[in-house]
């Protein structure tokens, strides 16, 4: 039993089931981070858990509490929109103790608690402004004041920084984070965006197409993806994902792959239970980042394997440069220091860390695990 | 919007403009000529027009046609003039116009915000409200009054406009409501507040343009009803546009005409003066719905 519990739950519109047995578990002061493309079922969810969506089938449960049916204002929550949800009509201030109003908390206590919050968010200049006076990161930051002064058990924040501009969007990233430290409340994030994943959260869990594809730390998510919907969706540029076939050289599996011209490259697997797959073929997964050249390569590796093929676009981009190729009848992106020696049109050595490579299964998209 | 119309204001030429302007000056003095003709004709005694002269100035002011109008003309068969009608119009009016308009906002709000299984029908049906005739309902609804007892009283003409407007308020409330953030009255139900609550503390603070746009179209029909008034009305409560008319249908002796324009002004002022009043924010209410809706 978690914190927070969501137990087999599947959400259903009328014969349309776009949620299926959804089953996550996290602790007291985790930070859940819900992520997936548009319209994976991430708000609904979020929504379930706060009691503004029914539940079709299967248990929420907070504090081994079971949810189902109780009216969202009785399960301590508290929930920060995307598009704020300010009440235009009332100031900052009453904004914010609204909530403990219609909890029939006494004024006096209201104004101390607004206080507390207004200070902690740096805010108390604002307490008396409308929200149509407001800028777009001082909205944000009074829904999350509105969100704190209830001191709810679990925060839900549905896309919060979505309607930011992007600086703006790293500050308040960098804020949330330092909140979620200072104060260790439980946290439920949706976001579509992979990076804000990725530095907020203890957990994520990757939707796609109403069903969670893969729970697990940013680590585990990162490192060891699930599938290759996961192993895409997450990492910027995307896990490069290319057709191989396993080969056996002294009981050792290697990953064969095409080069530009057709010529095969032989990678050689950390991974021993591929030679079960000799023969066959797999898809293969290599990170942007560990396609290096040969100075660059993680000295930690035990598995750096040389390979020389043409490059086709360099894209410099400041700190990193950007290298395509073609491999396995692909478009192969490495990511390179800015300062490697790299041209289009030329061959070039290659060091991939093949301690770090995935593979596939091409039937199942499932990962093989090792 | 106003890109649009600067656009338009720089393509067409000096001429041109002066041409419509020149039209509509000619418009809006043709409307304004009846008006005209009632208020002089109102200020005069009753010689200066059976002598001829509808359209000139007054050679004798008067108020006198408006003080008789007002307090001793014959309406029926008693000399009480419009008073008595007025207010009877006025304690029509404005418990009609409030309630309705607040049934319509209360349906907006759960047709948009509250939905339910049948919901689009629903609407669709008070929809249909709109565009059902007078004069259909005039037997049913005689019937309906004698039922309960509410027959010519100033409540049965009451519960009638209300009825009848009810179609008309939802559809504007429930187009306003439409855009309203949902978000706002999910943030609200975490809060804990209530359906009322939301309604009273998030809603309708924010329905300001709108519920002028109500109270002007229910006020404005209602004030001017005359057929609803006429059919359903008991002696003691004819709304003024029944009365009006028989001001002026009144055989007795000679046709005063200066009473009777006097009468009529009397009878439209209260619209007139709400539209000065709130006429912006009507034009702005209604573009707020229909923009956005
Ligand atoms: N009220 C509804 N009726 C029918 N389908 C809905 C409703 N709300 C959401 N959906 C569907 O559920 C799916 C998930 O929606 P949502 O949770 O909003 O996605 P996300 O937040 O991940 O973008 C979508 O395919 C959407 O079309
Ligand atoms: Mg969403």
């Amino acid at each position: 039993m978690g914190f927070l519990d969501i137990d087999n739950t599947t959400k259903s519109y009328g014969a349309v089931e776009v949620l299926h047995q959804v089953h996550i578990s996290i602790e007291e002061g985790e930070f859940l981070v819900l992520v997936g493309p548009s319209g994976c079922g991430k708000s609904t969810l979020l929504n379930m858990i706060a009691g503004l969506e029914e539940i079709s089938s299967g248990e929420i449960r907070i504090k081994d509490q079971v949810m189902n049916g109780v009216h969202p204002s009785k399960r301590n929550i508290a929930m920060v929109f995307q598009s704020y949800a300010l009440y235009p009509n009332m100031t900052v201030g009453q904004n914010i103790t609204f909530g403990l109003e219609m909890h029939g908390i006494p004024k006096p206590e209201r104004e101390k608690a607004m206080k507390e919050v207004a200070e902690l968010l740096q805010i108390e200049q604002l307490l008396d402004r409308k929200p149509g006076a407001l800028s777009g990161g001082q909205r944000q930051r009074v829904a999350m004041g509105r969100a704190l002064v209830r001191d709810p058990d679990v925060f839900l924040f549905d896309e919060p920084l979505s309607n930011l501009d992007a600086k703006l969007r790293v500050d308040m990233r960098t804020e949330i984070k330092k909140l979620h430290q200072k104060l260790g409340t439980t946290i439920v994030y949706v976001t579509h965006d992979q990076i804000e994943a990725m530095t907020l959260s203890t957990r994520i869990a990757v939707m796609y197409g109403g069903y969670v594809q893969q729970l697990g730390t940013p680590q585990e998510i990162y490192d060891s993806p699930a599938n290759i919907f996961v192993a895409t969706f997450m990492g910027s540029p995307a896990m490069n994902v290319m057709p191989a076939k396993v080969a056996l050289k002294d009981g050792r599996p290697f990953a064969v792959v095409e080069l530009h011209d057709g010529t095969p490259a032989e990678l050689p697997f950390s991974q021993d239970n591929l030679a079960a797959w000799d023969g066959r073929g797999i898809m293969l997964g290599i990170r942007p980042e560990t396609i290096t050249d040969e100075d660059a390569a993680d000295r930690k590796s035990s598995n750096i394997a040389p390979m020389t093929n043409r490059i086709t676009v360099t894209e410099p981009a400041g700190s990193d440069t950007f290298v395509t190729m073609t491999l396995g009848g692909k478009d192969v992106i490495a990511r390179m220091r800015s300062d490697a020696d790299v041209r289009p049109g030329a061959d070039f050595k290659f060091s991939v860390n093949m301690e770090k490579a995935v593979a596939f299964d091409p039937e199942t998209e499932m990962r093989i695990a090792p | 919007m106003s890109l649009a119309t600067q656009d338009s204001a720089i393509r067409t030429g000096r001429v041109t403009r002066t041409l419509i302007y020149l039209v509509l000056l000619l418009f809006a003095l043709f409307y304004m000529l009846p008006l005209y003709v009632m208020v002089v004709n109102s200020v005069k005694p009753l010689d200066e027009i059976t002598g001829g002269g509808m359209m000139n100035l007054p050679q004798v002011f008067t108020l006198e046609p408006w003080a008789k109008a007002w307090s001793s003309a014959q309406i029926g068969v008693d000399p009480t003039g419009l008073k008595p009608y007025f207010w009877n119009s006025i304690k029509m009016v404005v418990p009609a116009v409030i309630v309705s308009t607040v049934l319509g906002a209360l349906n907006g709000y759960v047709l948009t915000k509250w939905r339910f299984r049948g919901d689009t029908i629903l609407f669709g049906l008070m929809l249909f409200a709109c565009f059902i005739p007078f004069q259909i309902v005039l037997i049913p609804m005689a019937r309906m009054l004698g039922l309960m007892g509410m027959a010519g009283t100033t409540w049965g003409l009451v519960l009638v406009h209300v009825v009848y407007g009810i179609g008309f308020t939802t559809l504007y409330f429930r187009n306003y409501y439409a855009v309203f953030p949902t978000e706002l009255i999910r943030a609200a139900q975490i809060d804990g507040a209530g359906f009322f609550q939301i309604f009273w503390r998030i809603l309708l603070p924010s329905s300001g343009p709108i519920a002028v746009v109500s109270i002007i179209w229910q006020f404005t029909n209602i004030w001017n009803d005359f057929l609803f008034g006429a059919s359903f009305a008991g002696a003691d409560s004819q709304p003024m546009t029944v009365a009006l008319n028989n001001l002026v249908q009144s055989s007795t002796g000679v046709k005063e005409y200066n009473v009777h324009f006097a009468g009529a002004i009397l009878a439209a002022l209260p619209t007139l003066l709400v539209y000065i009043v709130a006429g912006r924010y009507f034009v702005r209410g209604l573009m707020a719905g229909s923009v956005k809706g």
